[in-house]
């Protein structure tokens, strides 16, 4: 049992870290450092010019989407390197946010189902930041249960008509391309109608608007399909397969927000290290230490579960679905940490100007923000169910729609 | 990086969960649990001839000498099958003292036994309800005899030595401990069996009146030794309770997809599956700090007293979750003597006292976590 690279990760590791020493964008490491969820941006310039010119210097160097073969603008290393890559990255990996669903989700369903030629013409610029893409599955009728999706894709000629509504895009406002789950076939069950397809985001028909979610922001976005063509070459998969293809996406999206996701507790023992109540900082109080020492063991826990996960990388074994723990305890973690922080602020935690809360109001952001973390890329419920079937070997829920055709599901609860 | 155990060491824990599997069958434990004996004699014996008790001592004192990764691993099916024998007394506090503090003479005497499986030890510290501290020690050392009350001491009525933490003048600072060992076959030492709440492991109030004693380790230094045993019994009883964390989520998720009710397996709901869920997410990051316990405990890293607390806190609290949810799986049938729920349950809740209670953990962590920012 050890920590220690093998000689071969370690000539990596050197290499990488020198690269990054010379070329990372230094003047913004503090404030990618002390960012937090729900406040992300840099001052006195735009985050994501930020992030593709270094997305994009990466890439000129052979630095970018590392799993990725070389031909797709990829390096070509092994998995244990691209995790090495992320260590060294550091605060800087931040500044991959936009891209984190293009090359978690769309890229490796591309390489699975794309043509050669659109392989060649579409990764290499999605691995440079230089095209953004985004996923297209969620609808108002379909979120936990994708495959309920109603956006319908009509056959005409060599060409699909696309109309319908998706929801809860995340980045569209800034994405070239998109890859697009759709209903082919009403009359079969849910999963067996399904198609899915890319396309250009800049397509005649398709109307982007930003959702402004509850904390106030506006990263996900409704996207509106009104009788918008998409050539079947950009078709991913047979007709009516598109459940297969979908879940390709699905899985790459668990481990890649799954990585070294925030839990608060960094924050929140620098916090409590330094705030002073009546009598005393507030960690030499009973209760505030019993409360940092059982998340300090959940976030410690999750550090370690990851060194195993990269263990098994660093032997050759593929990481499973255990690795959907990762995100279901921060989730949670990062809301109840954020709450507890204003706690600890007494009524003064109501204030939320970064002038006048403490820490900068960053646990104001953090709370409100933190809903979303335990609904987006799967909710904690989907997670549970995943950890119950694929780990545990319990039974799959009972569906009571799954030999019903799809269009005689009900859609009104009353 | 290999943040695991090596293919060696994992035949090492299909072998001893095999020779458990045998030799500590639910009925075995509910032998002692029932009073018929204070615990497993057989059992003991066949783990000294698998070279269990053994298995961290040197070989130089009787010992395999393979290592504290070993013991981490035979700690972790020990617990898996509530084996109902003094192992951690003995050998994760006792002997780990040894190792630690004790004289050449001592160690000769003590461990080689301890390896045979013919000597029981164990640790008397407490002295009634509160945690470890200096302070609480009253049992006074004058002129190399002892006199005072410990309780409660693990398989204290069945020990042959114990090592007993006294103080030797009265202002209750850590200098003022001092350790001192004691064959319990001796004059002047007297235990009484208590009641506890899992009888697989007896506890036992031990009274000392004018008895003989040597010293273990350096006079004014036994605070500092028990502090480190202490530390070095978390991790390894750690293991324990996640052996005991994962049999328990086993046997709930088995229940849950054999008992049929309202027409389908239980485990079909999602009632059910949740509460899975979330024992599998408590046992698996308790798992993970037990690794980096087991690392800092085999390295002797400097990193251990903080790893070894969050091991602690981590596996307790894995193993009350799955044993108390295990029985909530079950339903009624969990709550009858019958099913073997309460063995874990009982073993779960005596286990999170028996080197301090979670809050004196949950202290010390952010203790260490703090030196360790400031430094």
């Amino acid at each position: 049992m050890n920590f220690d690279d093998t000689p071969q990760e370690a000539a990596f590791r050197t290499e990488a870290k020198a690269w990054i020493a010379t070329h990372a964008p230094k003047q913004y490491e503090e404030e990618l450092k002390s960012s937090s969820l729900g406040r992300s941006v840099l001052k006195g310039a735009d985050f994501l010019d930020v992030a593709k010119a270094w997305q994009k210097k990466k890439a000129d160097a052979g630095w970018a989407c590392l799993h990725w073969p070389k031909d797709y603008g990829g390096r070509g290393a092994s998995p244990i390197e691209r995790v090495i890559w992320q260590q060294e990255e550091g605060a800087f990996g931040k500044l991959s946010f936009a891209f984190i669903i293009g090359h978690g989700m769309c890229g490796p369903t591309m390489m699975g189902y794309a043509s050669e030629e659109h392989k060649r013409r579409y990764l290499p610029p999605l691995a440079s930041g230089e095209e953004i893409w985004c996923q297209l599955f969620s609808e108002p009728a379909g979120g936990s249960d994708v495959a309920g999706l109603r956006t319908r894709a009509e056959k005409r000629g060599d060409e699909w008509v696309i109309n319908g509504q998706k929801i809860w895009t995340s980045g569209a406002h800034y994405s070239d391309y998109g890859i697009l789950l759709t209903r082919t076939d009403a009359t079969v069950p849910k999963h067996k109608g399904l198609t899915m397809f890319f396309l250009d985001m800049k397509s005649p028909g398709v109307e982007i608007r930003p959702i402004k979610q509850a904390n106030g922001d506006s990263h996900f976005n409704e996207v509106y399909f009104t009788d918008v063509k998409i050539p079947d070459s950009q078709r991913l998969g047979a007709v009516n397969d598109g459940w297969n293809v979908s879940l390709t996406t699905l899985m790459n999206e668990r481990m890649s927000i799954g990585a070294g996701i925030a839990t608060g507790f960094p924050e929140l023992f620098e916090f409590c290290s330094n705030l002073m109540l009546e009598d005393g900082p507030a960690i030499d109080d009973r209760g505030v230490r019993s409360k940092l020492a059982q998340w300090a063991v959940r976030a410690s826990g999750l550090k370690y579960t990851n060194m195993r996960a990269i263990s098994a990388l660093s032997r050759g074994e593929r990481p499973g679905p255990e690795n959907s723990i990762g995100k279901l305890v921060a989730g949670s973690m990062i809301q109840d940490i954020s709450a507890y922080a204003l706690d600890l602020q007494g009524a003064a935690g109501v204030l939320s100007g970064p002038e006048d809360a403490e820490a900068a109001g960053k646990f104001q952001a953090m709370l409100l923000r933190a809903p979303g973390t335990r609904i987006e890329g799967g909710t904690d419920e989907i997670m549970r169910n995943i950890i119950a079937e694929r780990v545990l070997g319990l039974p799959g829920d009972i569906r009571v729609d799954k030999d019903v055709p799809f269009n005689q599901i009900p859609t009104k609860g009353r | 990086m290999n943040f695991d155990f090596s293919d060696d060491q994992k035949q090492l824990r299909d072998s001893a969960r095999k020779f458990l599997a045998e030799k500590c069958p639910p009925k075995a434990v509910r032998a002692v649990i029932d009073g018929k004996a204070p615990y497993d004699r057989e059992l003991w014996k066949g783990l000294a001839e698998m070279g269990f008790l053994g298995v961290a001592i040197p070989e130089a004192y009787g010992g395999t000498g393979a290592g504290h990764l070993e013991l981490c691993v035979i700690a972790e099916e020990m617990g898996r099958a509530l084996a109902p024998v003094p192992f951690s007394s003995t050998v994760y506090l006792a002997a780990e003292a040894l190792l630690l503090a004790g004289s050449e003479a001592q160690k000769e005497k003590w461990l080689p036994v301890i390896a045979s499986g013919d000597a029981i030890g164990t640790l008397a510290l407490f002295e009634g309800k509160g945690n470890p501290s200096p302070a609480a020690i009253k049992l006074a050392a004058s002129g190399g005899t002892l006199d005072g009350v410990k309780m409660p001491v693990a398989d204290g009525a069945i020990a042959d030595f114990a090592i007993v933490a006294a103080r030797t003048a009265s202002a209750g600072r850590e200098t003022d401990i001092s350790l001192f060992l004691v064959d319990m076959k001796a004059g002047g030492v007297e235990a009484k069996a208590l009641g506890n709440i899992d009888p697989s492991h007896g506890q036992a109030e031990v009274t000392f009146k004018k008895c003989k004693a040597e010293t273990l380790g350096p006079a004014g230094e036994g605070w500092s030794i028990i502090s480190q045993v202490l530390d070095r019994a978390a991790v390894l009883l750690a293991f324990e309770q996640i052996g005991g964390a994962d049999r328990a989520l086993e046997m709930g998720r088995d229940y849950a997809l054999d008992r049929i009710a309202f027409g389908r397996p239980i485990g079909s709901f999602q009632a059910i599956k949740h509460m899975l869920a979330d024992m599998y997410v408590s046992a698996t990051l308790a798992r993970s700090n037990c690794y980096y316990g087991a690392w800092a405990l085999s390295t002797n890293a400097g990193e251990l007293p903080e790893a070894a607390a969050a091991a602690r806190i981590s596996a307790t609290q894995a193993f009350q979750h799955c044993a108390k949810n295990n029985i909530q799986v079950h339903g009624g049938m969990g709550f009858t003597w019958e099913f073997d729920c309460h063995l874990y349950y009982r073993r779960a809740n005596a286990t999170a006292l028996s080197l301090g209670s979670m809050s004196y953990w949950e202290d010390a962590l952010i203790d260490r976590m703090r030196k360790r920012n400031a430094a």
